[in-house]
């Protein structure tokens, strides 16, 4: 069969988001970024929530999250979009509202609003992309470090007695009673990917309900911080990452 | 067993040749283009062996920037 036989718009199975933005995404070759980004905007032309939508943008890679995705966004200061979206919810209460942070922004100096947000239980969901560095700044040490590995500012590996260990927050987000569903996934092979969107589409459902919080983990690679390819940013994240960071749903209520 | 005959279009312009796509597609369709760049200096993918794609749609799913479309059609026996 001809390809061109093929290529109509009537065999279609896959294409662009229309919630995309037809921009030049600033992200390196192969970040995790562009997937999750993806999966977002396909979710909420699923759901048909594209003028509800309300998205908190983080500092970090992911600040210009509001010129990719096509819905209503606010730029948060550093670490306080679930204090923002928090606000948004109890304001407009109809509406989903989604923060989207990295480990650097949720993790480190949002630790706090994290915390008490997932605590007093706001009907939002928080989207968390963590891959184990400070990307933006250039592959610096963040609280997610595992043990052992080298960024820029652990040149010999990350050592427990000087820098601490890996901060699971997932684990902590979970044992807060706000939350309704705490998950870990991630996006490196096209079953993951799927398993993503669900989980991503539960949060959102679930903020729609006012079921409490939501957390979607995203165990992410950051090919540019940690030196490999993108495919064998896929092969350690799945040796090492996963071994602290066990994919799979933490809390489900 | 109905069998399925696909193909890919790669937008050439958004492409990052990060590679993912290659090694997510599971009947080695895809491959980068070891010649050419786009405006932004990557080699971009294309279907090197375009008969054996099946349309799964795994390469599009990996793609961090979206810009696969895939396509697929039914063969009568």
């Amino acid at each position: 069969m001809d390809i061109n036989e093929i290529i109509k718009p009537e065999n279609c199975v896959y294409h662009r988001p229309k919630l995309l933005n037809d921009v030049h995404m600033h992200y390196c070759p192969g970040c995790s970024h562009g997937v999750v980004h993806k999966l977002i905007a396909e979710v909420l032309e699923e759901i048909g929530q594209e003028e509800t939508a309300i998205g908190v943008a983080p500092v970090g890679c992911a600040v210009f999250a509001y010129n990719y995705i096509d819905i209503d966004w606010i730029e948060a200061a550093h670490g306080r979009a679930p204090a923002i979206a928090t606000a948004v919810k109890r304001l407009m209460p109809d509406k989903l509202v989604f923060t989207y942070q990295g480990d650097g922004d949720l993790a480190a100096i949002g630790t706090c609003e994290t915390i008490h947000a997932a605590n007093r239980g706001e009907n939002i969901a928080i989207i968390f992309i963590n891959n184990a560095i400070y990307g933006m700044t250039g592959g610096q040490m963040a609280p997610t470090t595992l043990l052992g590995m080298k960024t820029a500012t652990t040149p010999y590996g990350r050592r427990a007695d000087l820098n601490g260990y890996p901060l699971k927050i997932g684990d902590l987000v979970a044992q807060l009673d706000g939350t309704c569903y705490v998950t870990r996934q991630s996006v490196h092979t096209p079953a993951a990917v799927r398993k993503a969107k669900a989980a991503i589409k539960k949060a959102f459902e679930n903020s729609l309900a006012k079921k409490g919080t939501s957390f979607v983990e995203i165990v992410s690679t950051c090919n540019s911080g940690w030196k490999l390819t993108p495919a064998q940013s896929n092969e350690w994240m799945v040796q090492n990452m996963f071994a602290k960071y066990p994919i799979g749903d933490l809390k489900n209520v | 067993m109905a069998k399925f005959k696909g193909a890919v279009v790669v937008n050439e312009k958004n492409c990052k040749g990060c590679e993912l796509c290659v090694k997510a597609c599971p009947c080695d369709v895809l491959a980068l283009d070891a010649n050419e760049v786009n405006d932004r200096g990557y080699h971009y993918a294309l279907m090197r062996n375009p008969e054996a794609c099946i349309g799964c749609g795994s390469c599009a799913m990996v793609c961090p920037d979206a810009c696969i479309e895939v396509y697929k059609v039914k063969l009568e026996n």
